[in-house]
């Protein structure tokens, strides 16, 4: 890396935003005889591929491997276009600092919103197809045939006049020094054969035997361990800590404070310099918000219900003047608490820093975001400084968006330079230092006229932005487009309904607890607003919900697809199983349309045992079908979890809820059996699958709990309201 | 100083008795394979066999594990050939991220012991551990198919 820029974070910044639109495709291969190497010597075809002389083929990845299969899937992709032995296939992550200095020849590394697969499908399909003509090429250059007299197939290239064949790993080093192609022309996907497969993950055989390393697990020659108090209440500082207390327990090197807001134990051990923590007085000037509580945060969103101003989200007709004349009408509020990521894997960084270079290991969704965290905590160049991506203990949005943990990470090893040093938090601070799903509430109203027709819809969700919290640069003049999701008018999280009148407002408040990107995060909320109240309307019209819903989908086939698919495989208009009762939902989001249908049964009222959930999901393309199976599965129980347990509560300022204990996650007793239907109709953009379906989980059951016992739920989680699973 | 049998193999630790084995295994013994995720014995992620029963090895000292064979996901497989559940959970391709996967498959380890062809009441009751990526529909189908295998 001694070619490096001297960058600053500035223009790391800058200079990242510059090329962003303008990705190399990883093929900005120097030419002439100089080859590329990787950390083996092995040759570079491309920045994407390496090939060993023993016809290993290493895809090199940007995005992150969290749980979602995204690194087996875009091999797949890369090795469909490649025409290697998938056997032979292995993948590793390029450092940020790597990608940096080679202008960001692997494009974004944002691994979130679903994106891993969907956004960057094209060019790393398009590496893998350069790689294959390079071989190709420099196989025929050989045997001085043309290229297009030579296939390649298997990670073996022939030569169909003659038969002679060779490897890839034979002409790997020739290839390297060829000029990449020009024109590069993809596969139809009907003609897939590794990628569109059911294939197994990479990752797994090191999941089963505690081999894979995650950044908690990480461990280097004379490191040191921290653990981190920041103070509990939001906006807090530290006043004063009483460091003699501690000095001499076994273990402790070094108390240091980190930034204003908080205090590291600094030990051999993690335990011990956590046992010092605990053991540590340490007096918080608790700032501004000691008084902020669930209460008044609710209070502050239910004034934006009915406030004057609102940003508008999507709106046609004249909603409020359909309302005003209405001959009916229908209206309900409904509200969604804060709630924690609570990723298994607590969060973690390693850091060591030294005069003139700090690296840090760790998780992360977004290397190029810590890798800017390590910048901007060190003070260092781009050039002196780098991150090494490990396996991600769970990332739901808590380790995209958010590095504050590799900043602290930093800040501490600056005050041991020269020894590494692994903070790793509680789950105790994990819990009360979140980035939460936003809180909010809305108020639906609903007109029918005369006839029982459905003449309009107002929807005003109140509450918090994650854009204002988390990236201002995209706002659209003070309104944030993502509160919108699932409601829009276009784009990957499309309205699936039309509706004579509509209006879809926020009014925008913004409590001082850290909002942030969430697995599936403004469609969770906001399918159960819609959906919940679609059957409310369907009730109140005296209509049955599917059909009410098909009239108005007309215009929407592909929203309607996944609904039809999952009413026809439950038999909906056909009796449930006895005591079973049934609830749907559709909805859109991360360009993929997803569709549940929940049959459960509910004794005494408030137990409630789902027997099945049908999930339909058409994300465009199904790069690995069986994938997206496990991503529609898990996203069920993400989904149940948020609506049975899922609440963070505010108190004095500080999050109440620790632990498991009293932030439960759904366990496989109440697991409900799920059905997925993958559906692809083709077309563009892709969707994602990381996310989506955990949006349609908590509108499908609370609809089923309606028909159970005629009682509609409009707040979550399930347990403030005394139900649970049977 | 506290003198562990971890894998079959007897070993002097230099560590506080009063340590959760599970940070004793991780820091002192280096076998990170057993995780932390809570440390109140909630999520199960670091779940290890003591004399053969599932434990949640954050909540148990050390001192109480002295004299007691002590297994970790590194020694769940024998001589190289893997546990049935390690069989089943890699052929069934169960793990999303993983990283409770260590302490679920030591519990399900642990419940095959017991109850060679567990129901699935049998599992509710006996696997309560939490995995947030979801696996649980495919760890069940996992736990019958190593059943099966047995």
């Amino acid at each position: 890396m001694n070619h490096i820029q001297q960058m600053n974070r500035r223009t790391f910044v800058v200079s990242a935003a510059a090329v962003g639109g303008g990705l190399m495709f990883g093929m900005d291969i120097p030419l002439g005889p100089q080859v590329v190497r990787a950390a083996d010597g092995s040759p570079e075809v491309n920045a994407w591929v390496v090939i060993r002389p023993d016809d290993t083929v290493v895809i090199r990845m940007a995005r992150s491997e969290m749980g979602q299969g995204t690194i087996t899937g875009l091999a797949q992709l890369v090795a469909e276009e490649l025409e290697c032995d998938w056997s032979k296939v292995t993948t590793e992550y390029p450092t940020p600092g790597q990608s940096v200095a080679r202008k960001r020849v692997w494009g974004d590394m944002s691994t979130g919103g679903s994106r891993g697969i969907r956004n960057s499908h094209e060019y790393v399909r398009k590496g893998g197809a350069a790689a294959r003509m390079m071989l190709v090429q420099a196989a025929a250059n050989e045997w001085k045939v043309p290229a297009s007299e030579c296939t390649a197939s298997n990670s073996v290239i022939t030569h169909s006049p003659s038969g002679r064949t060779t490897t890839f790993g034979k002409v790997a080093e020739a290839a390297a020094k060829l000029e990449p192609p020009a024109e590069i022309k993809l596969k139809d996907p009907k003609d897939w054969k590794i990628a569109g497969k059911p294939l197994q993950r990479l990752d797994t055989a090191d999941k089963i035997n505690g081999k894979m390393i995650y950044g908690i697990d990480v461990k280097l020659p004379g490191m040191l361990n921290a653990a981190i108090k920041d103070c509990p209440v939001f906006g807090g500082k530290v006043k004063s800590l009483d460091t003699a207390k501690v000095a001499g327990m076994p273990g402790v090197k070094k108390v240091v404070q980190v930034g204003d807001t908080a205090v590291a134990v600094i030990g051999d051990t993690w335990w011990q310099a956590k046992s010092a923590l605990d053991a540590l007085p340490i007096v918080w000037d608790e700032g501004p918000n000691v008084k902020v509580s669930s209460a008044t945060i609710a209070e502050a969103l239910k004034t934006g219900l009915d406030a004057e101003q609102a940003f508008i989200g999507n709106q046609n007709g004249d909603a409020k003047a359909a309302i005003a004349s209405a001959a009916k009408k229908v209206e309900a509020v409904y509200s969604y608490p804060y709630q924690n990521h609570a990723a298994m894997e607590p969060l973690n960084a390693t850091a060591l820093y030294t005069a003139d270079k700090c690296e840090v290991w760790c998780g992360t969704q977004n290397g190029e975001a810590a890798f800017a965290a390590v910048l901007a905590a060190s003070g260092l160049p781009a050039n002196k400084c780098d991150v090494h991506k490990q396996m991600l203990g769970g990332g739901f949005g808590r380790r995209g968006a958010f590095h504050d943990y590799v900043s602290q990470a930093v800040l501490i090893a600056k005050q041991m330079p020269g020894t590494p040093v692994k903070l790793l938090w509680s789950r105790e601070e994990d819990m009360v230092h979140g980035r939460y799903h936003p809180v909010t509430q809305c108020k639906l109203v609903g007109a029918f006229d005369k006839d029982n027709n459905l003449t309009a819809l107002h929807a005003r969700i109140s509450g918090q932005s994650i854009l204002t919290a988390v990236r201002l640069e995209a706002l659209e003049n003070g309104k944030d487009p993502a509160t919108f999701q699932g409601f829009a008018p276009a784009g990957e999280a499309m309205i699936g309904y039309s509706f004579p009148n509509l209006l879809v407002d926020h009014a925008m408040h913004n409590p001082p607890v850290p909002p942030g990107f969430w697995r599936g995060v403004n469609i969770n909320h906001n399918a159960i607003y819609l959906e919940c109240f679609m059957d409310e309307l369907a009730h109140a019209a005296g209509q049955d919900p599917l059909e009410f819903r098909r009239k108005l989908m007309t215009k929407h086939p592909k929203h309607l697809g996944v609904l039809n698919a999952v009413a026809e495989r439950v038999g909906w208009g056909k009796p449930a199983p006895q005591g079973v009762f049934r609830g749907l939902a559709q909805h859109m989001g991360y360009g993929s349309y997803v569709a549940a249908v929940a049959e459960i049964s509910v004794e005494g009222g408030n137990k409630i045992k789902i027997h099945r959930i049908v999930g339909a999901t058409d994300p465009g393309f199904a790069v690995n079908p069986a994938q997206i199976d496990r991503q529609v599965a898990g996203s069920f129980v993400y989904g149940l979890s948020a609506l049975f347990y899922g609440e963070c509560t505010v108190k004095d300022g500080a999050i109440e809820q620790t632990n498991f204990d009293t932030y439960d996650s759904l366990r496989i007793a109440n697991m409900p059996k799920v059905e997925s239907i993958v559906m692809p109709t083709g077309g563009t953009p892709w969707g994602g699958v990381g996310e989506p379906t955990i949006c349609v989980a908590a509108p499908a059951v609370l609809n089923a709990f309606f028909a159970a016992t005629g009682k509609r739920i409009r707040s979550v989680p399930l347990k403030n309201l005394n139900i649970a699973f049977a | 100083m506290a003198r562990l049998t971890i894998n079959g193999k007897a070993q002097d630790i230099d560590v506080d008795p009063n340590t959760p084995l599970l940070w004793a295994l991780r820091e002192q013994v280096g076998l990170t394979g057993t995780k932390y995720g809570c440390g109140i014995a909630q999520c199960g992620a670091c779940t290890v066999h003591i004399d053969g029963v599932a434990v949640r090895s954050c909540s148990l000292p050390v001192s109480d594990a002295v004299g007691k064979q002590i297994t970790t996901i590194e020694g769940l497989a024998q001589n190289g050939i893997l546990h049935r559940v390690q069989k089943a959970w890699l052929e069934g391709d169960v793990p999303q991220c993983g990283y409770c996967q260590s302490g679920m498959i030591m519990a399900v380890a642990a419940l095959l012991k017991e109850k060679p062809k567990p129901t699935d009441a049998d599992i509710n009751d006996a696997i309560t551990n939490i995995c947030r990526c979801g696996t649980f529909q495919q760890v069940r189908a996992a736990i019958h198919a190593a059943a099966a295998n047995a």
